[in-house]
């Protein structure tokens, strides 16, 4: 048994039993919940680093041979994104300290959250489709009872729109999985490459349309992702932070394997339709996002127009995009978690994300303003930060593909995306606080606020100052991915 | 067979989807009701029917008879309902919240929350 591909797992799902069985005192909920955040990232590390020393490991679940049993694979990329959620998971799980009340705590934040997270480390780690299917369901529904925790109404009214929409996703994905078993006779990932590849071009076709409506309503592109502004701006900012980051991006990574690994017998309609999905993606985001005037709702309309980004570069489809899209969505995670953290640290202070209501927060507090700056302008793509590197490694991608018309669209969001941020902060940070402003608390950021807010942005800063350490690891897991020859082989023992 | 369950999915997912996008809340949830539902029977039908033919090795064989229906769709249907009906509940649950805060039925209604 390889433990290291196990513990991602075993972490959380240990630390949600434990918060359980704890969950008379909210004390040491709260720290098993950072303890056991803590140990995910720690098991995510020692896992990419036992992936970069030993090449792409695989674990047959119950020893039950590959085609038949579960198989739980880790290449470079999920071995990545690993490490990206335990990051996130670690900084949120202690924002969330001074973010949630007594409440919401005692009817089980915390064995919910490390429940989600669960869901989503299985989605990374999984090599069959039907396997991706229930860790789905298992983050869906903590990220259900999450979403409606607490009860308010927004909040219900978000929830009954965020579950149908997934609801519908769900169901898609299972009859695209009913159909491509019918054909091919298998749902591990491995296996349907291979069977897939020996078949005539656009056998497969039909689910492949399937699944990218099923993935594309999880990952928020264009015309799927209604449900997302809808939704994400109603729960306490640590849930919308860890959904921002995280959520989508589990959507995003789905859309990656199954189109590198399985779906690659007719790269022009397949890959050139996510070309011009992502490119509608940016756009209608960055437009919804100028048409907002509360800080949690620009910010959600952004997750959608970067989202659009990430896909462009699989759309693009050579080594150096499908890079770029993988800098880009451990970019993004990090950046967006911080600007959701940012916020809520705004809403404790002035009791209000609106930006008619808020001003003057640079006069205030202005090592806060300064935290702000570092991930908005990387959001935007500002050197020498990670967004830039980011778009500059998409945009080169771009260019030796003749993609020229996407780095047009791909640039001009940019300038919008920078047009947003800068909206925020001249409303928010810059302009004297409005007369007769609701008031609210007018105390400091809480220390355990201030920690993750500040973590984040040295690693955003990290990205950009370094970033060819990423953009080493991204393009060796594109080059994985590309190749999927030494996947297929780790996964069924033999060469296809 | 296959051809009625075809056509017998092929209704369901048309009801389930005009069931959906009513204005009604309890329409649509029987509409979600009615797509897993016919989800399912698409999983059953799509791997293939086989009638009285279990996957069981007899006495004193040493294999399973060659033709016999395969056990894995319905682990996965199994697996399937499962989820579902987890779903369902919860779904049924927030639908009772729902209304309780909104008392009336419209999803129309869900839009106030959303004004920025």
């Amino acid at each position: 048994m390889k433990l290291e591909l196990v513990l991602p797992l075993l972490v959380p799902l240990g630390t949600a039993i434990a918060c359980l069985f704890a969950s008379a005192s909210r004390t040491v909920q709260r720290g098993l919940s950072v303890g056991g955040s803590a140990g995910l990232l720690a098991a995510g590390v020692w896992l990419l680093r036992a992936v970069d020393h030993r090449g792409i490991l695989a674990v047959q679940v119950g020893n039950w041979p590959a085609p038949f049993g579960i198989t739980l694979v880790a290449d470079l990329f999920s071995a990545i994104m690993i490490v990206a959620t335990g990051f996130v998971a670690l900084a949120v799980s202690i924002f969330a300290l001074a973010n949630l009340d007594a409440e919401r705590e005692r009817y089980a934040f915390h064995p919910l959250y490390h429940l989600l997270l669960l869901g989503v480390c299985g989605a990374f780690l999984t090599g069959d489709l039907f396997n991706l299917f229930v860790w789905f369901e298992v983050m869906l529904m903590a990220s259900f009872v999450l979403l409606a925790l607490g009860g308010e109404r927004p909040q219900i009214e978000a929830a009954v729109k965020y579950l149908t929409l997934n609801f519908i996703s769900s169901g898609l994905f299972l009859t695209a999985l009913g159909v491509l078993y019918g054909k091919f006779g298998t749902l591990n990932m491995a296996d349907l490459a291979v069977k897939v590849s020996a078949q005539p071009t656009g056998a497969a076709l039909s689910s492949a349309m399937l699944l990218l409506v099923a993935f594309g309503i999880k990952a928020g592109v264009f015309p799927l992702f209604f449900w997302l502004p809808a939704s994400y701006h109603t729960p306490p900012v640590a849930v919308a932070a860890v959904f921002a980051g995280l959520l989508t991006k589990v959507g995003v990574y789905a859309l990656v394997r199954v189109f590198t690994l399985i779906f690659t017998g007719d790269v022009p309609t397949t890959h050139g339709l996510l070309v011009w999905i992502s490119a509608l993606t940016m756009v209608t985001g960055v437009l919804g996002a100028a048409a907002q005037y509360d800080i949690r709702r620009v910010l959600s309309f952004h997750i959608i127009s970067q989202i659009g980004y990430m896909t462009l570069g699989l759309g693009l489809y050579s080594t150096a995009t499908v890079a770029a899209a993988i800098f880009y969505v451990v970019h993004h995670i990090v950046v967006k978690t911080n600007l959701f953290l940012i916020s809520g640290a705004i809403a404790h202070v002035r009791g209000t994300t609106g930006l008619k209501a808020l001003g003057g927060l640079y006069r205030d507090l202005p090592w806060l303003a300064l935290l702000f700056l570092i991930p908005a302008m990387s959001l935007a793509g500002i050197p020498p930060l990670s967004g830039f590197w980011a778009k500059f490694a998409l945009l080169q991608g771009a260019v030796a593909v003749q993609g020229y018309a996407s780095m047009v669209v791909a640039l001009a969001v940019g300038l919008l995306t920078l047009f947003s941020m800068t909206k925020i902060w001249a409303e928010a940070f810059w302009k004297p606080e409005p007369d007769g402003a609701t008031g609210g608390s007018r105390g400091a950021v809480p220390g355990a606020m201030l920690v993750p807010i500040v973590a984040l942005a040295l690693v955003t800063l990290g990205i950009g100052f370094f970033p060819g350490v990423l953009l080493d690891y991204a393009a060796r897991s594109a080059e994985q991915l590309l190749h999927p020859q030494a996947y297929c082989e780790a996964v069924l023992g033999r060469a296809p | 067979m296959e051809t009625t369950l075809a056509i017998v999915i092929g209704g369901l997912y048309a009801i389930s989807f005009y069931l959906m996008l009513r204005r009604s809340l309890v329409k649509l949830i029987l509409g979600l009701m009615l797509f897993s539902q016919a989800v399912n029977l698409l999983i059953f039908t799509a791997a293939g029917l086989q009638r009285g033919q279990p996957p069981i090795i007899p006495p004193g064989a040493s294999a399973v008879p060659t033709p016999h229906a395969d056990p894995l769709p319905q682990a996965l249907i199994l697996t399937a309902i499962v989820i579902g009906f987890a779903m369902l509940a919860f779904t049924l649950a927030l639908a009772r919240r729902a209304h309780s805060g909104l008392k009336t039925d419209d999803l129309d209604e869900l839009r106030r929350g959303e004004q920025p």
